[in-house]
C-alpha cells in the first residue's frame, strides 16, 4: 500500500518527531532542561494549556450529552457522539499532559491510595479519572456497533441514565474546581483574575466553550470527512452559544463591578492588554457576531465566531495561569521551544486519532448502524443537506 | 506542646552559621559558592539576607494552617504536633501545587532530577523529636535564632520590644500572618524589605480557609445536584414515554373503528 504525502500529513510528522525529541529531553535530562520553569514559576504551559484549557476544550462532551439526553434536545442528537469523543480523547491527552508535567508521573497511582480529601487538586484527579471512565462506557457503543456486537450495547443502554447523570455531576465538579485550584492564591494571582466567584467562571466558560468546541468541531469534520451536517444543529447550538456568552459576560462584569475594579480594568496596563484580548476574543467579538441574524444561519460565520470564542478562552485561561503571576513574580515567563512542541505533539495526537476514529467508527450519522442508543418515540425524516460544502473556508 | 522558632534580626551577625549547619543537617553542599548565594533554592534552605548592614533570615516558617498540607492531593505534606511541617517525599507526585500555594514561596524544586523532590526547611523534626534544638538555632553563636515553646517565644518577643521600644519595630512578623505561623520574626527594619509578604497583602486569614469554604460545599452538593439531574433526566423521558404510549392509543382508536 502506497501512503500518500499530503501537506497536513508532513506537518503531523515533523510535530511528532520534535515532540519525540522533547520527551526524550523531559524523561532523560528532567524538567528543568526541558521547561523554563523555576521555583517561582512553578506551573507553566503545561498546566496552563493542556490541563486548564484541555479539560475546557473537552466541555462538548458533557454539554451535548446533558443537552440531547437529559433536556431531551432531539434536533441536537447527530452531535453528540462527536461530542462524546471529543471529550474522551480530550480527558485521555489530558492524562498525557499530566504524566509530563509531573515530577514523578510514575508515582500517579498514589492519588488513589494516599488521599487528601481537603486538597482541591485531589478532587480534580478524582472527578477526572473517574469522568475519563464514564466517557469510556459513553463512547465504547461506538466500538461495539463497529463490529456488530449487539448484546454489549444494550447492557450499556441499560446503564446509561447512570453514566449520563454520574457524567455532568463529575464534570460540573472538576470543571468548576479547576478554577477553585487558583482560590488559595489570592496574594498572588492578579485581582483581574482573582476573584471568589472562580469556580462559577470555570463552569460558565466551560459550557460556552463546549457549545463552540462543538460547532467548531463538527463543521471542521463535516468538511474534512465529507460529512453532511443539519443547519439546524448549528443554529441552536449557535443560538445557545450568544445565551452562553451573555451569562459568562454579566458575571464577569458584575464581578468587576462588585468588586470595584471597572475604571481599573479600563486603564493601560500590563494585565489590562491582555484582558483586554481575552474580553474581546470571548466577548466582544462573538457576541456582536451572533447578534447578526445573518451569522447565526450561516454555517461559516458560526464557524468563524465559534473559533473566536474557543480562543478568547483559551487567552482567559492562559491568563489566569501565566500572565496573571508575572507581576507577583516579577519577570515573565515565556515557555521554552520543547514546552510547546510536546503541547503541539499531543494537540496533534488529538488530531489523529479524532480522524482515526471518525474513519473506523460510526461517529457520524449517515454512517450509523440502525442500533439507536436510545428510545426514541418517532424519527423524524432527516434530510441531510450538503450546507457545509465550503465552511471553513 | 508546638515548638518554634524566634529570629531576632537585631542580634544577627549575619555569620551564616546557620546555613551551614542547616545543610550539613539536611545533607546538602555547602560552601563558598552556596554561601554566596542570596536565594533559597532545593540546596538552600535558609538564607541570610544583608540590606544596608541588616540581616535577615529566611526559612520556611511552619503556618499553624498549612497550605502546602492543605493542597497536596496525596498529603505529602503535614504539620506535626511539635509544630513542625514535614514532608513524605514517597508519597509526593510532583503536582508542585504546595510551590505555587505557598504565600511564603518556601517550597523548592529539584528541577534539574530525573525523580525530582520538593524541598523546604523541615525545622529538624528528628532533632526535635530527640529533645533537641534545630540546627540552626543550636550553632547560632549569638542567640539571634531561638528555639523554644511557641508560647514562651512569643511572650519572649513582646517583652523585648516592650524593653528596648526604640531597637525595635514594634511588631511580631509571624504573630497573625496567615492565622499565625511557628516562626517568629522581631527586627528593626521591615521584613518585608526582604522579601517577606506583608500582612496587609496576605491577611491574617489561614490559607486553607480560601479552599475549604468551596471544598466544604461538595458533599451537599453531590446528592443535591445527582438528584435534580436524574429528576430532569426523568421528566424529560417520562414525557417521551406518555406521548409514545398516547400515539399507541391513537393508533388503536384508529384502527378499531
Amino acid at each position: 500500500m502506497k501512503i500518500k504525502l499530503t501537506f497536513w500529513k508532513v506537518v503531523f510528522i515533523v510535530i511528532m518527531a520534535l515532540g519525540l525529541y522533547s520527551s526524550f529531553i523531559r524523561y532523560f535530562r528532567g524538567l528543568g532542561a526541558v521547561s523554563n520553569m523555576t521555583d517561582q514559576f512553578p506551573w507553566g504551559l503545561w498546566i496552563g494549556f493542556d490541563c486548564l484549557c484541555g479539560v475546557m476544550l473537552a466541555a462538548g462532551g458533557f454539554c451535548m450529552v446533558g443537552a440531547v439526553y437529559l433536556f431531551n434536545v432531539e434536533r441536537l442528537h447527530a452531535v453528540v457522539r462527536p461530542a462524546v469523543l471529543t471529550a474522551f480523547l480530550g480527558y485521555v491527552l489530558f492524562i498525557v499532559g499530566l504524566l509530563f508535567d509531573l515530577g514523578r508521573p510514575w508515582y500517579i497511582w498514589h492519588q488513589l491510595i494516599y488521599m487528601n480529601p481537603h486538597s482541591v487538586m485531589f478532587e480534580v484527579g478524582m472527578c477526572v479519572m473517574t469522568y475519563t471512565t464514564v466517557l469510556f462506557f459513553e463512547f465504547l457503543p461506538n466500538v461495539f456497533e463497529a463490529l456488530k456486537w449487539t448484546t454489549p450495547i444494550k447492557w450499556i443502554k441499560k446503564i446509561y441514565p447512570v453514566l449520563i447523570v454520574l457524567g455532568i455531576l463529575l464534570s460540573t465538579l472538576h470543571q468548576s474546581s479547576l478554577g477553585s485550584l487558583y482560590l488559595i492564591m489570592p496574594s498572588k494571582l492578579h485581582p483581574f483574575w482573582y476573584t471568589p466567584a472562580l469556580p462559577f467562571f470555570f463552569f460558565a466558560s466551560a459550557v460556552a466553550v463546549g457549545l463552540a468546541m462543538t460547532i467548531f468541531e463538527s463543521t471542521q469534520s463535516a468538511k474534512a470527512f465529507g460529512r453532511h451536517l443539519e443547519l439546524s444543529v448549528l443554529v441552536t447550538l449557535g443560538g445557545a452559544l450568544l445565551v452562553a456568552l451573555w451569562v459568562n459576560a454579566l458575571l464577569r462584569f458584575e464581578d468587576y463591578f462588585r468588586r470595584g475594579l471597572i475604571r481599573q480594568i479600563f486603564k493601560p496596563s500590563y494585565e489590562a492588554y491582555f484582558l483586554w484580548l481575552e474580553l474581546t476574543l470571548t466577548f466582544v467579538i462573538p457576541i456582536t457576531m451572533l447578534s447578526f441574524k445573518k451569522v447565526r444561519l450561516s454555517p461559516q460565520w458560526l464557524y468563524l465566531a465559534s473559533i473566536c470564542t474557543v480562543l478568547g478562552f483559551i487567552t482567559n485561561r492562559l491568563n489566569i495561569a501565566l500572565i496573571g503571576f508575572e507581576t507577583y513574580v516579577g519577570h515573565h515567563y515565556i515557555p521554552k521551544w520543547t514546552e510547546f512542541s510536546i503541547t503541539l505533539m499531543i494537540i496533534a495526537m488529538g488530531f489523529a486519532l479524532f480522524g482515526l476514529a471518525v474513519k473506523y467508527l460510526p461517529i457520524f450519522p449517515d454512517e450509523r448502524v440502525p442500533v439507536q442508543p436510545r428510545l426514541r418515540t418517532e424519527t423524524a425524516p432527516v434530510v441531510a443537506t450538503p450546507v457545509l460544502g465550503h465552511a471553513g473556508d | 506542646m508546638s515548638k518554634a522558632l524566634l529570629y531576632d534580626a537585631t542580634m544577627c551577625i549575619g555569620c551564616k552559621q546557620c546555613e551551614s549547619a542547616c545543610a550539613q543537617q539536611n545533607k546538602l553542599p555547602y560552601g563558598d559558592n552556596v554561601a554566596a548565594e542570596s536565594v533559597q533554592s532545593a540546596h538552600k534552605y535558609t538564607v541570610v539576607l544583608t540590606k544596608d548592614d541588616k540581616f535577615m533570615r529566611r526559612l520556611c516558617m511552619h503556618c499553624e494552617h498549612p497550605a502546602c498540607a492543605s493542597v497536596c492531593p496525596v498529603g505529602a505534606f503535614h504539620k506535626t504536633k511539635e509544630g513542625p511541617v514535614v514532608y513524605d517525599v514517597w508519597k509526593c507526585i510532583g503536582c508542585r501545587y504546595c510551590m505555587v500555594a505557598c504565600v511564603f514561596g518556601q517550597p523548592k524544586y529539584e528541577w534539574q532530577s530525573l525523580n525530582p523532590r520538593v524541598r523546604k526547611c523541615i525545622m529538624c523534626p528528628d532533632r526535635i523529636a530527640a529533645g533537641k534544638q534545630t540546627a540552626c538555632a543550636e550553632i547560632c553563636p549569638t542567640g539571634a535564632t531561638k528555639f523554644g515553646e511557641r508560647d514562651d517565644l512569643i511572650r519572649e518577643a513582646q517583652d523585648r520590644i516592650r524593653q528596648n521600644p526604640s531597637t525595635y519595630r514594634p511588631y511580631i512578623y509571624g504573630l497573625n500572618e496567615v492565622g499565625g505561623t511557628s516562626v517568629f520574626i522581631i527586627s528593626s527594619n521591615k521584613a518585608e524589605d526582604y522579601g517577606y509578604p506583608s500582612l496587609a497583602k496576605i491577611g491574617d486569614t489561614p490559607m486553607p480557609e480560601y479552599t475549604g469554604r468551596v471544598m466544604d460545599r461538595i458533599p451537599d452538593f453531590i446528592p443535591v445536584w445527582t438528584l435534580a439531574l436524574g429528576g430532569i433526566y426523568w421528566i424529560s423521558h417520562r414525557r417521551d414515554e406518555v406521548a409514545a404510549a398516547e400515539a399507541e392509543e391513537k393508533k388503536q382508536n384508529g384502527s378499531g373503528k
